[in-house]
């Protein structure tokens, strides 16, 4: 794509994130919409982020494990591994899942029904698509992805307690003991606000290549790739900006 | 009753190709008309203007004193509530089953109880003949099915303006016929104005009040019926008699080399076929929008081509010349 093509782009999708801004204040709020994509984006999901976090943590354990030990830290092996994982690891498999799973089918969702003129149909009902559609999809992503990110941390976080006392030989009492030494309650705070962003901009990316599909299913096929290999893209360059405000912003313990 | 559409001076292109320029028409309140044109003239694309579905680049079209192409966002969508618009597949929701596609705009824009809704829904339904497949799915029934599901949906607000894109692509001989006498009783029944965008001149010849062609980026004539049928403008009477001889070639359009070698062979237009009566309403009642037979060549002294209007009134089989219904050879 050529340097307007890109700006012109990337200045269609803001106008549309603008739009579904807008959208969230308008009446009717489609209540009915909304549980059905939150239901439907948690059951794609649920499952693969469980499955993704418990290796994760396990993981960690099995990195730290044994360096930890050389330097006589074990004590320290729960407060790492809750660092990682409730700072780190949660919101990115959140984002990961999210993307992967719930934003292909938003997209899929959408560009088949832009293929199909469904969009058009909509319209000329005088319905918008953007306030009947793509609102409570934002909206449900968001909603998933926090709760997701609560879910895969404490799987991951169990993980790597399963991992270090049942495999690592790890005393349990430490593990839990010393998951206060190094994190505090501002690290989850800030996973759940990321999620809440990765949904947000999940959502949004799936949504706007979707409703922008075109070329028949070949087109949806398409839109479906971009989108998430966009959204994985915007996902990691979001979340370093986070973390760095983040960091900048609240004091660290120890430091 | 049906509303006025006056467009006026209305140009679009894509990425700085022109589609159509200049495209000046007024769609009579409550009359019948058919926008024809070769495949690939951006007729769909007109549609989807008129419904300010696509911004033109000029030009202005002026329904109830309001001009589209510069309303907001939001007065846009309560212009469309006077709308509506049959899409070439239907366009139906493929999560919902028919009874629910159909009743999805009285959901959102009314506050209807369900009874009334049922009521409503039924109606239309009854008026497509599709009683009976309420529960299906679109994925579930047939292209015609799923045309006049699309015709119920687009009927269920009691819209001022019809737009149907393509409504005889993909139907066998005996659904078109049905669905053209379908307009013929709706329109009567309605009195709404209704846009026909088709290629099948068959149905031109014999739905509508007024026929507009679209060629070579251009409108090259709007008018009654009977001005085209009888018009001698060789685009008009190619396009409309089906033949091969003529400006307009396999490429949209020929060369100058090859219609000059087609005039110095001495290629002879046939003659202009009889216009047929026009379809007339399944009752036996006249539409409030419809001519006698006659009337517009009568009216401007045109002699209309021998065997015209045969047939009593009302008669409603309109035979054709062998080359111009689907199955013959053109030419």
């Amino acid at each position: 794509m050529s340097g307007p093509a890109v700006l012109r782009e990337s200045g269609h999708f803001f106008a549309f994130c603008l739009d579904t801004l807008r959208g969230l204040g308008r009446r009717p709020v489609q209540v009915r919409e909304f549980v059905q994509q939150a239901w439907f984006i948690s059951s794609v999901s649920i499952l693969p982020a469980a499955l993704v976090s418990i290796p994760f943590g396990a993981v960690i354990a099995l990195q730290l494990g044994s360096l930890v030990r050389q330097l006589g830290a074990q004590s320290f092996t729960g407060a790492a591994s809750v660092l990682a994982v409730v700072r780190e690891a949660g919101p990115i498999v959140t984002a990961l899942v999210i993307a992967g799973a719930g934003g292909s089918a938003i997209c899929a969702d959408l560009g088949s029904r832009k293929i199909r003129e469904e969009l058009d149909a909509m319209q000329v009902l005088g319905i918008d698509p953007i306030q009947r559609l793509v609102v409570p999809r934002v909206l449900a992503s968001m909603l998933v992805a926090v709760l997701l990110n609560g879910l895969v941390s404490v799987v991951g976080v169990s993980g790597g307690y399963l991992f270090n006392v049942v495999m690592q030989g790890g005393t349990p009492g430490a593990y839990l003991a010393s998951f206060q030494a190094l994190g505090q309650l501002p690290d989850l705070l800030v996973g759940e606000v990321k999620a809440l962003l990765f949904g947000a901009a999940a959502a949004l990316i799936a949504s706007y290549k979707g409703m922008t599909a075109k070329g028949g299913p070949k087109g949806v096929g398409d839109a479906v790739n971009q989108s998430v290999v966009l959204t994985f893209m915007a996902l990691f360059a979001l979340n370093f900006v986070v973390t760095a405000v983040y960091f900048q912003v609240v004091p660290q313990k120890g430091s | 009753m049906g509303v006025e559409v006056a467009v006026r001076g209305l140009t679009k292109s894509f990425g700085g190709q022109p589609v159509w320029s200049d495209i000046s028409l007024t769609l009579p309140a409550g009359e019948i008309s058919v926008l024809l044109g070769p495949s690939g003239t951006g007729k769909s694309v007109f549609l989807k203007t008129l419904v300010g579905l696509l911004r033109p680049d000029r030009g202005d079209i002026v329904i109830e004193g309001r001009n589209l192409p510069r309303l907001s966002e939001r007065d846009l969508y309560e212009v469309r509530k006077l709308f509506g618009v049959l899409f070439q597949d239907g366009a139906l929701f493929g999560s919902m089953n028919i009874y629910d596609n159909v009743a999805f705009p009285l959901r959102e824009h009314t506050r209807r109880s369900e009874s009334e809704i049922r009521a409503v829904v039924t109606e239309k339904l009854d008026m497509v003949g599709l009683v009976g497949a309420e529960k299906k799915l679109p994925g579930e029934i047939s292209g015609g099915m799923r045309k006049r599901a699309g015709l119920a949906r687009a009927l269920v607000l009691d819209p001022q303006i019809v737009l149907f894109d393509e409504p005889d692509s993909g139907l066998d001989p005996v659904r078109t016929a049905y669905l053209n006498q379908l307009i013929i009783d709706l329109n009567q029944r309605t009195e709404a104005t209704f846009l026909i965008v088709t290629h099948d001149i068959n149905t031109a010849r014999t739905v509508p009040d007024n026929i507009g062609l679209i060629y070579h980026g251009h409108l090259a004539m709007f008018g009654p019926r009977e001005m085209l049928l009888s018009s001698t403008e060789p685009v008009v009477r190619q396009f409309l008699n089906a033949q091969r001889i003529g400006p307009i070639g396999m490429a949209e359009e020929k060369d100058a080399e090859e219609l000059q070698a087609e005039a110095q062979a001495g290629a002879e237009l046939p003659p202009l076929p009889p216009i047929p009566v026009q379809l007339q309403p399944s009752d036996g009642r006249r539409r409030r929008a419809e001519r006698p037979p006659g009337q517009w060549c009568r009216d401007h002294g045109v002699e209309p081509p021998p065997g015209s209007f045969a047939g009593p009134d009302g008669q409603r089989t309109v035979e054709l010349p062998a080359f111009l219904t689907r199955d013959g050879v053109p030419g």
